[in-house]
């Protein structure tokens, strides 16, 4: 793993917005790292942790915790559904089902501890999230970090991320 | 001023008190300082270092206004639980995680007013004596963080973040700090300890109050958005007058947020009290669908207990007895919390009566399995078990006798936890069995009662079988 030096500038930037511990800056080096290789592999752990001065266990559990960082690489495009109340009444579930076939994903061997579905090319990746703050406005999806409310068709919403 | 104009179709309803809400959906309006200098922008905050702190927080007493994140306390109170003989340095965190199902506000604020709610931090910071101050944003506004972040530099540009604000001798940073998807990180204590770089465990209180002990064991105030936007028109209109709006304990104007079913949910500001839940459902989201019936209402954010449609609450009003329909319900915190459920985060959410009360129960039970933080056992077992029950409710598998183990498994949660999550995730389960007992049961298969049906049970079963 390589963190091109733009990239650890842009890091060191973030760490000094927590001038009284260095510890706090965990979840924005993450956020980084992630952003640019897509998900934290143990040696993005490792980097994060050397880079804070912490024993990398204090990087993992924090990895592990929060449902925002993944362990493994997601699809060029990742989309979340949201699944809670508001959407489900305006039919997040159907959304979720047209999406997996349209992108051709598989959500079988979904679990609590693997909730992303990768699709075959790779093109495409799927979870469900839970409630995004646009509950008048569902059923609500992100792509990448793209926001989409009422969404009706999978089809149309896909054909945006084509390239 | 000329009057506001609103882009088409986003007009606000003429029984809406736009305040905090003014300029979203405003025709002509941006994000950028100079639209917002252009209206008197950071004028109050020019005012407010010229001040006494504790007149500021003075005025925001009188205001009366209480935190609009949930629990509805009153900010100015709050603000003054830092222990006066405090030497240590004090934080304000605006809480931007919104987190709670149901609420969709503080992204407008965030999204189309930012330097609004850097001005009502600027000046609670001032106030408060806080020289270093966060806002949490949850990691699902990607386009709010940068929102913000841009904003902030070009408040610090102008003079009003800094060193010296305004020519005083206050010196103030704000920094974003984005959080990853965890529900508990709206709780204000996961937030504290996340910022700290945790995992977002909240903190027993006592002792630790955030006033207190907050980041870094240091007094830290923690403050919903809407409610750090309310200290700018405070201060503008003074206590006194701002307290006139709304009604007695529950000033001011609030942003209620519906969703559900009705013909056009959306966000609506109004003076808190002043209108009932009818006026809200009927005028304002233009009424249920065709041939439809409000079966039920949460009206404050997914944890608020569930209110039914046909019920009636006799409560104390002025220390006299009144019967209210749900529709009468004006919404106020007071008057929600007689009716037995809470005003929370302005989050109403409608069923009307297509809708399978057990399903709706499951899908907010699934939210709270998935969220819970894991430290206290009732929490962390409770909320998967009242998830699982209710997956069989749903599935036609459970036994009637199953609805009063989940009774028992909610009400074997709440005041036993570390946390208001206890009560947030158990509160629904409760209040759907109390209003909709015989809805649940008749989902559930009588010849079932007597058989091994639990799944874990017949695992168990096979495995010593073995
Ligand atoms: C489980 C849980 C989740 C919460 N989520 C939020 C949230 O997303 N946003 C928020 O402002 N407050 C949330 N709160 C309330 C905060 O703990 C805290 O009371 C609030 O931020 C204080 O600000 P206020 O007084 O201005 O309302 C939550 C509380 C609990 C128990
Ligand atoms: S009540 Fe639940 S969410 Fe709160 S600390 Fe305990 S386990 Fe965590
Ligand atoms: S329920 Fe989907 S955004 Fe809130």
């Amino acid at each position: 793993m390589e963190v091109p030096a733009e990239l650890e500038k842009e890091i060191d930037e973030r760490i000094t917005h927590y001038p009284v511990s260095k510890r706090s800056a965990v979840l924005p080096v993450l956020h980084a790292l992630q952003h640019h290789f897509g998900y934290i592999s143990e040696e993005a752990v490792e980097w994060a942790a050397r880079k804070l001065e912490l024993e990398p266990i204090k990087v993992l559990e924090v990895v592990t915790f929060y449902p925002g960082f993944r362990q493994s690489a997601p699809g060029k495009y990742h989309i979340r559904v949201c699944r809670t109340l508001s959407c489900a009444m305006a039919g997040s579930a159907e959304l979720m089902e047209s999406l997996c076939k349209a992108a051709k994903i598989d959500r079988s061997g979904v679990t609590h501890h693997h909730p992303i579905a990768v699709g075959e090319d790779g093109r495409f990746s799927i979870e469900f999230a839970e409630c995004l703050a646009s509950c008048g406005t569902g059923p609500v999806c992100m792509v990448n970090d793209d926001f989409h409310e009422k969404v009706e068709d999978a089809e149309t919403l896909l054909s945006k991320y084509r390239d | 001023m000329a009057a506001i104009k609103y882009l088409a179709g986003k007009e606000p309803h003429p029984n809406e008190h736009r305040m905090i809400f003014r300029n979203v959906d405003r025709e002509g309006w941006d994000p950028s300082i100079d639209t917002y200098l252009g209206e008197g922008g950071y004028e109050q905050l020019k005012k407010a270092v010229a001040m006494e702190p504790q007149a500021i927080t003075d005025e925001v007493k009188k205001a009366g206004v209480r935190g609009r994140g949930g629990a509805g306390f009153p900010a100015g109170v709050k603000w003054g639980f830092i222990p006066p003989n405090n030497t240590k340095p004090v934080y304000l965190i605006c809480n931007a995680d919104e987190s709670e199902p149901g609420t969709f506000k503080d992204r407008y604020i965030i999204h189309q007013d930012p330097h609004q709610l850097i001005e009502g931090m600027a000046i609670a910071c001032f106030a408060v004596g806080a020289k270093l101050a966060y806002i949490y944003i949850r990691e699902e506004f990607p386009e709010g963080a940068a929102i913000l972040e841009k904003a902030i530099a070009e408040a610090h540009e102008k003079g009003f973040l800094g060193k010296g604000i305004c020519g005083s001798d206050f010196d103030l940073e704000i920094y974003v700090h984005r959080g990853a998807g965890a529900y508990i990180c709206g709780e204000e204590t996961g937030l504290i300890e996340s910022l700290e770089g945790k995992r977002p465990y909240p903190r027993i209180k006592p002792p630790y109050f955030p006033a207190a002990m907050g980041l870094y064991l240091c007094p830290t105030i923690v403050n919903n958005v809407e409610t750090l936007c309310h200290v700018k028109h405070i201060l503008d209109m003074g206590g006194e007058e701002y307290a006139k709006l709304g009604t007695p304990n529950n000033t001011g104007t609030r942003i209620l947020c519906v969703s559900g079913d009705v013909q056009k949910p959306g966000y609506f500001e109004v003076q808190v009290g002043k209108v009932t839940l009818g006026e809200v459902i009927n005028d304002m989201c233009g009424g249920l669908k065709p041939g439809r019936k409000i079966q039920a209402v949460i009206p404050g954010g997914s944890s608020a207990k569930v209110l039914r449609g046909d019920e009636t609450f006799k409560i104390k009003k002025g220390g006299e007895d009144v019967e209210l329909k749900l529709e009468d319900i004006p919404m106020d915190f007071d008057t929600l919390a007689a009716c037995g459920s809470m005003a929370g985060s302005g989050g109403v959410i409608v069923i009307d009566d297509s809708r399978s009360i057990s399903w709706v129960l499951n899908n907010i039970n699934a939210f709270y399995a998935h969220e819970s933080c894991g430290q206290c056992t009732p929490c962390r077992e409770g909320s998967l078990w009242m998830k699982k029950i209710t997956d069989r409710v749903v599935a036609g598998k459970a036994a009637p006798s199953d609805i009063d183990t989940l009774d028992a498994v909610a009400r074997n949660i709440d005041g036993r936890t570390i946390c208001a999550f206890g009560e947030a995730c158990s509160w629904p389960t409760e209040s759907f069995i109390q209003k909709f007992r015989d809805e649940l049961v008749a989902s559930t298969n009588p010849d079932l009662d007597e058989a091994i049906v639990n799944p874990e049970t017949e695992l168990a079963a096979a495995h010593l079988a073995r």
